[in-house]
């Protein structure tokens, strides 16, 4: 099963077994990480699963839809790799991935 | 609020026994006005109930955690039963909030497929089927609401639903196959998601709804107008001002008889015509119930030891006057879940505007703010492309969005309403100007 790490905003590092299909979403909240609400549960409608996806793993992960795009306009100190988690499903090919959350999603 | 005062106190050495370990005895309660917590009971394992159990977790209380649910599962998002579960696309253990191990983890009693029968609020106890009592320093009411039944012969048959949940669902699926001729009832949310999903599905559908238009109760007519056409759009036929007065069939539905004697054959019905609060204990213990369980902008009912929280529960709307206002959503579930668990912990938390979604066919609708008494809609965008927002005012300012694919228009009147700020009708509807910029110079 894929690894993916998720760095808290203070700095603690989580890794996470992340099932093939789920999204990096529904990965941390099913462990119960802080700094993820995703409120909307996964719909794109909320944005509050907003995460900097690690520079080394912007290619792999793609680009964030217009939609998603749309939301992220309003999320909370934004950067270039910045990305809805919800829209990430996890592939093997993303073995490894880390991502950093931001200080609050609201 | 009077909250802002309370601190998380410590409370004296007192513990129960049987508790893993001796753990620290400060963490093990807290102290919310005179009063010291230790026992936490939440009645409702909804999603209201599963996130006040775990932010009392995550804000620090120690002391026991009872959650009391009727259904067979743990805590699940119910937005998904009308759209990506009943279309099969998510199964069951997609939909549950956390896992089930996370409840013994955190030390949680989970109690699941039990009913809570009686409250004693002289003797704070809570009296579960069967008999065995539990006692509680703070209790949450947390018990969501129930489909309102079809007033109507024939409701009884096989193959005429309800949708709530997940064994609803599971019930509804055998005979949700293409070509079966669905009948819905009510052209609420419910009701048009479930006709969306039966469409893509290759279900035959008629929606019979009582009003003249669909989601009256929720939007306004333009948007109302704008889902009428999409779905009529995507083969569901409406019956507009429908009155349906009985339901026939032997032992299985096999269609509808409408008050101008008219007939609709069904395969399968589905009836979603709004929710009763569940107010049944309330009522029982002597807790004010209007139209739900009525409390504070904390979530206290009347009972200083008693909170109420998500569908079944009314609180003054901060951003709307103080209206108490009974809400139906995600949103507020956790938004109930977060007040009362800082209030139990005596911390601060801020208030944040009511939001809502529907996702119909490739259409996500998006609505910030309680539209209801508004008295002029300005729409950016162009119905005709399928993507625009349309913007309430009451006395210019604006309250609420109703946002078809515009995530953007959804967040920025979001944040507006929550600032106390407004655009003007006239700029909102000026595409050349960002969503996004007209927020910001509305900030300055």
């Amino acid at each position: 099963m894929p690894k993916i790490t998720y760095i808290e905003h203070t700095g603690k590092e989580h890794v996470v077994d992340a099932p093939v299909g789920q999204t990096v979403m529904e990965a941390a909240v099913k462990h119960a990480l802080p700094g993820i609400d995703a409120d909307c549960g996964g719909a794109c409608a909320c944005a509050t699963c907003h995460v900097y996806v690690d520079p080394d793993w912007a290619s792999k992960t793609g680009e964030a839809s217009s939609m998603e795009q749309s939301m992220l306009d309003f999320a909370n100190d934004v950067e270039d790799t910045s990305r809805l988690s919800c829209q990430i499903k996890i592939s093997a090919d993303l073995d490894g991935l880390v991502v950093r959350l931001p200080k609050s999603q609201h | 609020m009077r909250s802002r005062g309370e601190k998380l106190a410590q409370c004296p050495g007192r513990f129960k026994a049987g508790l893993r370990q001796p753990a620290i005895p400060s963490k093990h309660c807290v102290r919310m006005g005179a009063n010291e917590i230790r026992r936490v009971i939440i009645i409702g394992a909804g999603q209201a109930g599963g996130e006040v159990a775990q932010r009392l977790r995550q804000g620090g209380f120690e002391g026991d955690i009872t959650l009391i649910g009727e259904e067979p599962a743990p805590p699940y998002q119910r937005p998904p039963l009308s759209k990506k579960y009943l279309s099969g696309d998510l199964d069951m253990d997609r939909l549950l909030l956390r896992p089930a191990t996370v409840y013994s983890d955190e030390r949680i009693a989970l109690l699941t497929g039990t009913r809570a029968v009686w409250i004693d609020r002289a003797n704070m106890r809570v009296r579960l089927e069967g008999g065995r009592e539990l006692g509680f320093d703070a209790l949450v009411l947390a018990t969501g609401a129930r489909p309102r039944p079809l007033p109507i012969v024939g409701a009884d048959l096989d193959g005429v639903h309800v949708l709530r949940t997940a064994a609803d669902v599971d019930a509804i699926r055998p005979r949700f196959v293409s070509g079966a001729k669905l009948l819905v009832i009510g052209a609420g949310y419910i009701g048009l998601e479930v006709a969306a999903v039966a469409r893509q599905s290759g279900l035959d559908v008629t929606v019979v709804e009582a009003a003249v238009r669909p989601l009256a109760r929720v939007t306004s007519p333009e948007v109302a107008g704008f889902f009428l056409d999409e779905h009529t759009r995507q083969g569901v036929r409406f019956v507009l001002g429908g009155q349906a007065t009985v339901i026939k069939g032997r032992t299985h539905a096999t269609g509808i008889v409408l008050a101008d004697g008219t007939e609709v054959p069904a395969d399968l019905v589905i009836a979603g015509i709004g929710v009763v609060p569940e107010v049944t204990l309330a009522r029982q213990c002597g807790l004010t119930v209007e139209n739900g369980i009525v409390t504070d902008a904390r979530c206290r009912t009347d009972d200083p030891a008693i909170f109420a929280i998500g569908d079944c529960a009314g609180r003054p709307m901060a951003q709307y006057g103080n209206r108490v206002q009974r809400l139906e959503s995600v949103h507020n579930a956790i938004e109930g879940a977060k007040l009362c668990a800082a209030t139990i912990l005596g911390q601060d938390q801020a208030i944040e505007t009511p939001w809502f979604w529907s996702d119909q066919y490739d259409l996500k609708l998006q609505i910030a703010g309680l539209f209801q008494d508004y008295d002029h809609v300005a729409i950016r965008g162009d119905m005709a492309e399928r993507a625009f927002a349309a913007f309430y005012y009451k006395e210019r300012r604006l309250i609420a969005v109703d946002a078809v694919n515009r995530p953007g228009e959804f967040l920025g009147a979001k944040t507006l309403i929550q600032r106390g700020h407004t655009i003007a009708p006239e700029t909102i509807i000026d595409m050349s100007r960002p969503m996004k910029d007209l927020v910001a110079a509305a900030g300055q």
